[in-house]
């Protein structure tokens, strides 16, 4: 990043912020607007800043994040639907020297891979999980998920999601957050500058934790679905606000007394 | 006023404008071009960029490239060299 | 084989025990699994053992569930550890996804089924009930796993070598079919020697991207047509190399006018079976596949000209006779004589069904 621009009234300009090296140079297959793409990047900075490209090993299952592998230039495992952290306490338990994390969907992490997700918090494996959730099915066309805000329209909840008949939005952070294996849960998001900082510092505590073999690193990353939501990407910045953050509060659930 | 500039990759720009609500300094707009994959793409229309990053920390496709006046401080005791 | 390293004494051990010391002799770097009778000795053994050999760097990790079991199976040999799991019919079931995206992943570990008699929850009892699942696939879309079917405690210890040194060969899942018999009972077995399979290069294993290669990636997603087409070519050639593993056994078949076909436990009654056939003077012969996939169909096929009929004796509704009967192509008429739900056929009882088909038989010839 020591690249130098010269403007025409002589200012010497300093590049502050370029693409990570850890991604590979092939454009996102994601709508406009997604949050994947900026979870994506902010993990490759950390890996980046860090300097782990050789220990960090990914593993991202069935969802629109099924091709992580194609943009994140670290070694990756893709995995059955819901298996994520069960395939990465796999590569953990062999390799416990690298530095492991999943990266799940709400449907992936809350629903068909719940016991996985419990589990794996429950055994403090020592790894990274990172939980998108915007409360939706993106990849299968825009079908209710686990974390679906009650009345929310989705093509399974064309009526608005009905609890009586679905039951309530999964809060599985907080879930996870109880459990003794977890030693860093933190809710997230990415809506705007100060919220990708905020991403980035604690993707880059938690790889320091698993560094030091403190446990189970949970983050939750309230995101959007341009598509799946049916709103234009500046849309969903408002509704991330008006609604899901309401349900689903940002910041830290559970924190290391240090 | 600290000066910046950006540098946007028009090609795989989709025009989500998220870049462009979160321009302190309104410098950014779409561009009445279409790039290859038919998306009007983000471009600097003011010049009154200050390098302040926010734009490429939410822009999804990492399609900007940001850069900023050296802190003065800093800046003088690497010229006097 | 390994004879010339076996300088140890003999032991008497249970089926499961002697295939888990078999695991730890085998170096495996992971073993993760969910207990299920009759398999849960496996579990069991390792980890009380294991902890014991300080030379041993095993994981032994009990999961939430076989789903989870499989899943951690698939990471671990994805990042180039020798790792197994092992369970029992209905765990075996759960564990089918997971086999699909190992067999398309194209990653090596062994998975070991200690059948109990189904369908549904089914029963503890002994069974062969699941020679489909494991010869056919077993989960979704084109795939085969190796399968090793042992007939001995001695077995049970070996094939777990064999097992991976054909599992890591042809970078392919490898099972096990035993049966709860074979796992509960106690033989006298001679372990194969610790240490005695060496460690093979992984090259394309995700241990951490490194500057001088490009990132190793572990994926059964081929979302464009001709790229999937591709892989399935690629898996259709290497099941088609596999074939040249075919093993198999055969009892007395020189001279057979009936010819017995079986695998597993049931092969061990019809080796009584060809005995008591003999002393009253019938002609009877034994082959035992050793390898269900691939199978002998070859050698079926030529011992087929020279026999008046084969019986296939399984501990089922009859599914290895399907092969059989494929391998035979009309020739000789093939019979069936199988139990189910864990009961098991006395070699008296087959005899007779020899006798009354070789009656039927001659009867239709005279």
């Amino acid at each position: 990043m020591n690249e130098k621009l010269l403007l025409e009234d002589g200012t010497e300009l300093e590049q502050v912020f370029c693409r990570p090296d850890t991604l590979t140079d092939v454009p996102y297959h994601y709508c406009p607007g997604c949050g994947h793409s900026v979870v994506h990047n902010v993990l490759m900075e950390v890996v980046d800043e860090l300097d782990i490209q050789d220990k960090t090993i990914g593993v991202a299952p069935v969802g629109c994040s099924v091709f992580a592998y194609h943009y994140m230039n670290i070694d990756m495992q893709e995995a059955a639907h819901g298996r994520a952290s069960a395939v990465a306490t796999g590569i953990k338990r062999v390799l416990p020297d690298k530095l492991v994390f999943s990266y799940q969907g709400d449907g992936d992490l809350a629903a068909i891979g719940t016991a996985e997700t419990i589990h794996t918090v429950n055994r403090g494996e020592n790894i990274l999980i990172v939980f998108i959730n915007n409360g939706i099915y993106g990849m299968t066309g825009g079908q209710m998920a686990p974390t679906t805000l009650p009345g929310m329209v989705t093509s399974t909840s064309p009526y608005g999601r009905d609890v009586h008949m679905s039951g309530y939005p999964l809060k599985i952070t907080d879930l996870v957050a109880q459990l003794p294996g977890a030693y860093f849960v933190t809710r997230q998001s990415v809506h705007n500058p100060n919220a990708v900082r905020k991403l980035k510092k604690a993707v880059t505590k938690a790889f320091e934790y698993q560094m030091q073999n403190k446990g189970t690193c949970f983050i939750e990353v309230v995101s959007n679905c341009p598509s799946g939501w049916k709103m234009t990407p500046v849309e969903t910045i408002k509704y991330l606000e008006e609604v899901m953050f309401p349900y689903y509060p940002l910041g830290d659930l559970k924190v290391p007394k240090e | 006023m600290i000066k910046g500039t950006v540098k946007i990759d028009a090609k795989i720009c989709k025009g989500c404008e998220l870049c462009i609500i979160a321009c302190p300094q309104n410098a950014l707009g779409l561009s009445s071009n279409f790039n290859e994959k038919g998306y009007r793409y983000v471009q600097l229309i003011y010049d009154a960029c200050t390098g302040c990053t926010n734009c490429a920390l939410v822009c999804p496709e990492a399609a900007i490239t940001v850069y900023r006046q050296a802190k003065p401080a800093k800046k003088s005791q690497v010229k006097s060299e | 084989m390994e004879k010339e390293l076996r300088a140890e004494e003999p032991r008497l051990m249970k089926g499961n025990e002697a295939l888990a010391e078999a695991a730890i002799r085998a170096d495996i770097d992971a073993y993760f699994g969910y207990p299920i009778t009759p398999q849960s000795e496996i579990i069991e053994y390792l980890m009380r053992e294991v902890p014991n050999r300080k030379d041993k760097k095993t994981v032994v990790l009990q999961a939430e569930s076989e789903v989870a079991s499989i899943n951690m199976v698939y990471g671990a040999a994805g990042a180039g550890a020798r790792v197994m799991t092992s369970s029992s019919s209905p765990g075996i079931s759960l564990m089918q996804e997971g086999l699909s995206y190992i067999a398309s992943a194209q990653l090596p570990c062994l998975v070991v089924n200690v059948v109990r008699g189904g369908p549904g929850l089914g029963t503890i009892q002994p069974s062969q009930g699941d020679y489909f699942q494991a010869t056919k696939g077993g989960g979704h879309g084109d795939y085969h796993l190796i399968v090793l079917a042992p007939a001995s405690v001695q077995e049970m210890a070996d094939f777990v070598f064999d097992a991976f040194r054909l599992a890591e060969k042809y970078r392919n899942p490898a099972m096990i079919l035993a049966d709860g018999a074979l796992g509960q009972m106690m033989e006298k077995v001679v372990l194969p020697p610790d240490g005695g399979l060496p460690k093979t290069p992984k090259p394309w294993a995700t241990t951490g991207k490194t500057k001088d290669r490009e990132h190793n990636v572990i994926t059964s997603l081929f979302i464009q047509p001709e790229e999937m087409e591709k892989v399935n070519l690629h898996l259709q050639k290497k099941y088609e190399e596999m074939q040249s593993e075919v093993r198999w056994e055969e009892f007395q078949t020189d001279d057979a006018e009936i010819l017995l076909v079986a695998f597993g436990l049931s092969a061990r009654i019809c080796q009584k079976v060809v005995d008591l056939g003999r002393e009253k003077g019938i002609k009877i012969g034994l082959l035992r596949p050793i390898t269900l996939y691939p199978f002998p169909y070859k050698r079926i096929a030529e011992l087929a000209d020279k026999v008046e009929f084969i019986l296939d004796v399984e501990m089922n509704a009859g599914q290895m006779v399907e092969d059989v009967r494929l391998a035979v192509e009309g020739k000789v008429p093939v019979y069936f004589k199988g139990r189910m739900g864990g009961m098991i056929s006395t070699p008296e009882e087959i005899l007779q069904e020899v006798e009354a088909i070789h009656e039927k038989q001659n009867v239709l010839h005279d």
